[in-house]
Parts: C-alpha cells; structure tokens; sequence
C-alpha cells in the first residue's frame, strides 16, 4: 500500500486537504441558498483534484495528473455550470421546507462524523502516520457518505437531492484517491463521465418533473405509497 | 465459440436500438426489437453449452469474462427481453405514444444491452458500471408514459437507487484497498484477484466492505427495507418495461450479490456475510407478504410479489449449498417466466378496464376467457402451488434452509409463504368471481399480448412437472464454482 510509506509532510498535505473537503460539505449542509451548494460543491472537486495531484507527485503514479486535469473540468466547472443552468431554468433560490433547519442539521451531521470516525477505526490495522492517513480517510469517506444520505433525507429540492448524490460520490473519489491511488486509470475515468451523464440524466428528469408533475419538491411528491 | 455467440448477442440489440432510432419508424422499430431478442434467446442457449463444453472464456484484456452463472443470469434476462419485446408490440400501440414509440424500443434494446453487459462483466468496477447504466436507461423507460405519477416513480427510482448504488461503489473500493495490501497497489479487480486476496483481508474492513456492496446491489435488486422504489417503477412504466424491470434488471442484480458472495467465500466474513444475505431475505420476504395482503392496486400488488421474490432468491444464496444455489438459479429463471406472464395479464386488465384498482377489475373471464384463464393459472403458480415451476424451486430452496444453521428463516419462509398463498389469490378471486361491475371493453391487438403469455406459460407448466436432469447438473456445477472460488 503506498501510504505505507508516506512521511509526516505528505501526510498533512493529503489530511489538510482531506478535512477541507468535509468542511465544504458541512457548508452546504449550513445553508438554505442553491447556489451555495453548488459553490461549494465546486471549491471541493477542486480540492479533490488538487488531492489527486499531490498524490500523484509524492506517490509517484503519472496518471493521476490527467485524473486531477479531469476532475477539475468535469467537476469543478462543467458539473456546476450545468447544474447553476438548471437552478436559473428552474425559477427556485432556496430550499423552502427543509425537515431539518441549517442548524440542527450542522449537529447531526456532527453526530454522524463522530459514527463515521468510529466505524473507520474498527477497519483500521495499521499504525504510526499510515494509519493517521488511513483513519482520517476513512472517516471523511464514509462522513461525506452519510452526509449525503442527510441531505437527500432532509432536503425536499430536486436541485438539493442531485448535490446531496454529487456528495456521495465525492466522498468516494477523494477517498479512492488517498487508498487506492493506483487503481485503474480506465475505471476512474468511466467513473467520471458516469457523473456527467448522471446530472444530465437528472437534469431532463427535472424538466418532466415541472412539465408533468408540476413541482420539483419531494414534498409534494406524494401520489404513490403503500 | 462462446465469445463469437456472445458478440452476436450484443450486436442484435446495439442495432436494433441504433436502427430504431435511425429510422424513425415505428412499426420496423418493433420488429427489429422483436427480431433482436429472438436472436438472442437462441443465441444465449448455445452460449451455455458452450461454455459447459469448454470452460469460461476471458476476452477483451481480462475485461470479460462469460462464464456458467452470468451465461445462466444472461439466458433468463434473453427470456424476458424475447417475450416483453413480443408483448410490446400489442401494448404500446394502445398507448396512443406513435411518434415516440422508436425512442421506447431503441431505449428498450439499450436496457437489454446493459443488463447482458453486466453479466459478463469480469472486473467489480466495471460490473458497478453496467448495473448504473441499467439505472439510467430504464430510468427513462419507467417515465416514458409522462404523466404525474410516471414521473415521479421516475424520480425516485433514479434518486433511491442512484443514492443506493453509490455504497456500492464505495464497498467495491474497499475491496480494491484491502487486496491492495496482498496483490500490490495496482492490479486488476477481477473477481478472481479479489475473491484470492480475500481471505488475507484484515476481517473487520472485509466485512465492512461485503456489508456495503450487499446494501448497494440490495437496493437495486429490491431488498427490504431498499425497496421503496421498487413498486412505484415497477407499477408505473408500461407494462412490457415492469417485466424487464422485475424479471431481468433483478437477476442482474442478484448477480452482484451471488459474485461478492463467492469472493468473501471461504474467509472469517463468509458465515457473517451469509446470514446478511439470509436476514435481508427473510425480512422482504415477510414485509412484502404483508404489504400483498392489504394492496389495493393490481400492478403494485405485482411489484410486491416481485419483493417478495427477490427476497426468495437472497434466502436460497444465503443457505447456500447445492441444494440452496440451484434453488435460487431454477427460482429465477422460474420467476422471469412467471412475473412476465404476471405484469402482462395486469397490463391486459388496465388497459380493458382503464384502471389498476382491483376492486374496479372484476369478471376478468367474461372479457378475456383465453388469457384470462392463463393469468389466473400465472397467478396460481406465483403464489408457489403446485404443478408450477416456483412450486419445485421454492421447495427445494425450503430444503437447503432446513437442513442448515437457518432453520429460523425457513420456518418464518414456510409461514409467510402461506400469508402470500391467501393474500396473493384472494385479490385474484374478487377480480374474477366477483359480480359486480361491467367487464371491461375489448381491444384490438390481443393476439400480440397473449401470444407471449402462452410462451411463457408452457415452459412454467412444464419445468414444474419436470425438472430436466441436464439443468440440475448445471446448476450443480455453478455452485460446485461459487464454493470453489470459496476453497
């Protein structure tokens, strides 16, 4: 494994680099506004791309430069333009009926980092910085995971419900990065334009939704149960 | 022999789907998708025997890998795709959808085509890959109709499962970390290389990884408590698209399941990871009997069965054993035939009657004697009575539980199974002897929408009185393979 050798400056590039990442998705869960999610959704592909790049230039593994080239491009820019283009077609500026309020969501999603933490250590076997690394990834991982899951539980927008599986996947990427750097390029990539397709797959969904169903709140969603 | 068959099976439905959207018209369209599947359920046959013949064949750098269970997996989505693409052409021209209906078709085949793809995919990162391409496709199809309601199921689906598949996703990682430590920290995530680093995993991340993919692939293959998109999509699309969703996209995902399955076989996570298979089994089992009881919507009443026999399928791999696995291969392909005939005699009744509320079905003989007759035989047959195929699986399935540490389960399986029996046809009784309300009006095109139903009909007939000794040894040999790979 590469972090097994990896020495206290490298470390705290990839952890600083790390954190920063879960700090943006606790600013999204702080906010009403839509555009400030995807603000922050933004500021994070690039901080993972710049996690991609630092891992490439300590671990030595060439690929992940293009990788970080592409996360930056995809993620970074041409993810939230189009998801910024939907909001504006969309006609709606902030989540109006939230279950939870900002606040109290900043708490339990809190609560679920300090679970995330104690799951990473119970699948943690390495010691010293290694397993400093190894934890600290592991719990944003599974942290940006179950913060996803709380926005997708908690906030009604269409708009909020793609970000929150945006930041599904981000966990997984930035975490990817730090344990597996040397996973198959091709997989990586295909994981990539997945994404793309993803969002614009939900985009046209989104159309249909106002045209068909007359609302984009999940709220109001309420025709088929039991 | 095998690869060269497999090409052809890919080719049919990439050009019928292409073709369609090519040319725009609607009536080619649906007899090139009708033509594209036939060839492919001929095709799949030889591709198994083959395969038996020769062993499983890797191609394409190790990308692919086509061995006995995906070809197994691969024959049963050939058979709803065969009859559902039959069946399409009698019930999409009800649909008053003609200018679109190229785009249905073209999405149709894209749907097949992803669904085989997954099956012979031989690395774990690209078989996620496959199965959220399924998702997406079918996303489209599942709203195609474009009402309300259609959408929203839509909604949902692409949201739960989307959301579901990414812990999927991140479980696959794991996997990849953890036979980083034994195999280097580049390598290709075959279901080999992983299943041979497996047992040198530290336990904990093992299981913890196992836990998430069966959660992921759970989700799309209706588990209980991930099932809460499952009746909504299955009871909103059209009704040919329902008998993919639930007789093919399933299979694939047990697929997942049954293939990490094998991979943790054989290590300290193994027993665990059995009895989650077992418990995620039994619990939509049960929650799915009772939601059939009190249903009051024919085509959700479907979607429930097909929870329920998901849930069937998870029980039999969980017991494992001879006995546990060949149960589950016979039930699903049992299943493919029985839920297709199932979605299309509700198809049938919708449309005759304009509704999908069962108290609003009634006296379903005196509007359609023949293909009435067989959904009430389809039915009979669902609900796991003898002389019907699902009888002998779900018997032999009931077997393996006894006979192992799960008796709890099977007992628990034995009881419900009687709620769904009761629950199941007395809905089937008030629509057919119930006096009360007009029958329904007659529509054109039936011969198109009952043909498939007797397809489907026979083969369920027949492999309930007889179970070709042939077939028990394939399904012998697949499971001597799943608790090979565990050895």
């Amino acid at each position: 494994m590469f972090l097994a050798h990896v020495n206290s400056l490298e470390a705290s590039i990839f952890s600083s680099l790390a954190i920063l990442s879960l700090l943006l998705a606790f600013v999204m869960l702080g906010s009403h506004w839509l555009r400030n999610y995807v603000y922050a959704f933004a500021a994070e592909s690039w901080l993972i791309a710049a996690l991609s790049a630092a891992v490439g230039y300590f671990g030595g593994y060439r690929e992940l430069y293009a990788i970080a080239i592409l996360t930056a491009l995809f993620r970074g820019l041409v993810l939230p333009w189009l998801l910024v283009r939907i909001i504006s077609h969309l006609n709606v500026k902030r989540e109006m009926h939230a279950v939870l309020q900002p606040s109290s969501s900043l708490v339990v999603g809190a609560l679920l980092v300090m679970f995330a933490f104690v799951i990473a250590n119970y699948m943690n076997h390495e010691t010293a910085t290694a397993g400093h690394v190894v934890v600290l990834a592991l719990t944003i991982m599974i942290s940006l995971k179950l913060l996803g899951f709380l926005m997708l539980s908690v906030r009604n927008e269409a708009i909020s419900q793609i970000l929150g599986l945006l930041v599904l996947e981000n966990g997984i990427f930035l975490g990817s990065q730090i344990l597996v750097p040397g996973m198959p390029m091709l997989i990586e990539i295909v994981i990539l334009f997945d994404l793309l397709i993803i969002v614009a797959c939900f985009g046209m969904l989104v159309r249909y939704l106002v045209v068909h169903a007359g609302t984009t709140s999940s709220r109001e969603l309420q025709r088929l149960v039991g | 022999m095998a690869y060269d068959l497999a090409l052809i099976l890919f080719l049919a439905p990439a050009i019928a789907a292409i073709a369609s959207l090519i040319l725009r018209q609607p009536r080619i369209a649906e007899y090139l998708t009708v033509a594209a599947a036939v060839i492919d359920l001929v095709v799949s046959i030889p591709m198994l025997v083959s395969v038996l013949r020769n062993g499983p064949v890797i191609a394409l750098h190790g990308y692919v890998l086509i061995d006995m269970l995906g070809t197994w997996v691969m024959i049963c989505i050939a058979i709803v795709y065969a009859l559902s693409s039959i069946y399409a052409v009698g019930y999409m021209r009800l649909l008053d959808e003609e200018p679109r209906l190229p785009l249905f078709y073209a999405l149709f085949s894209g749907f097949a085509f992803t669904m085989f793809a997954a099956c012979v995919m031989n690395n774990a990162g690209v078989f996620w890959i496959a199965i959220e391409l399924t998702t997406l496709i079918s996303t489209f199809l599942v709203g195609f109709e474009r009402e309300a309601e259609s959408t929203e199921a839509a909604w949902k689906y692409i949201v739960v499962v989307s959301s579901g598949i990414s812990l999927a996703l991140l479980g696959t990682v794991l996997f990849y970390w953890g036979g980083s430590f034994v195999l280097g920290p580049t390598y290709a995530m075959t279901w080999a290389a992983l299943h041979q680093s497996a047992a040198q995993v530290y336990t904990p991340l093992l299981t913890v990884s196992f836990l998430l993919v069966l959660v992921g692939y759970g989700t799309k293959a209706g588990l209980a408590p991930m099932h809460t998109w499952l009746p909504d999509a299955h009871s909103e699309s059209p009704a040919p698209v329902s008998a993919m969703l639930s007789g093919a996209l399933l299979n694939a995902s047990m697929l997942g399941i049954a293939r990490f399955l094998a991979v943790v076989g054989g290590t300290r996570t193994s027993r665990f990871a059995h009895s989650a298979v077992v418990s995620f089994g039994i619990f939509s089992f049960v929650l799915a009997a009772l939601f059939i009881v009190r249903q009051t919507d024919v085509k959700r009443l479907m979607a429930y069965s097909s929870v329920e026999h998901i849930g069937v399928q998870a029980l039999g791999l969980g017991f494992g054993g001879v006995l546990g696995v060949a149960g589950t291969l016979y039930h699903m392909l049992n299943h493919s035939l029985n839920k297709s005939l199932m979605f299309f005699g509700s198809g049938n009744a919708m449309r005759a009657y304009g509704t999908k509320d069962i108290s609003r079905i009634r006296s379903v003989l005196r509007t359609f004697p023949a293909s009435g007759t067989l959904w009430l035989l389809g039915a009979v047959g669902i609900a796991g009575a003898p002389p019907f195929a699902l009888f002998l699986s779900e018997f032999t399935i009931l077997r393996a539980g006894m006979s192992g540490r799960y008796r709890w389960a099977a007992i628990l399986f034995v009881v419900f199974l009687i709620v769904v029996f009761i629950g199941f046809l007395s809905h089937f009784r008030s629509m057919y002897f119930d006096q009360t309300a007009e029958p329904g009006e007659k529509l054109s095109g039936l011969a198109w929408r009952a043909l498939p139903m007797w397809l489907a009909f026979a083969p369920i007939l027949i492999l309930g009185l007889w179970w070709p000794q042939h077939l028990w040894s394939v399904f012998a040999r697949i499971s001597s393979n799943l608790v090979g790979v565990a050895q």
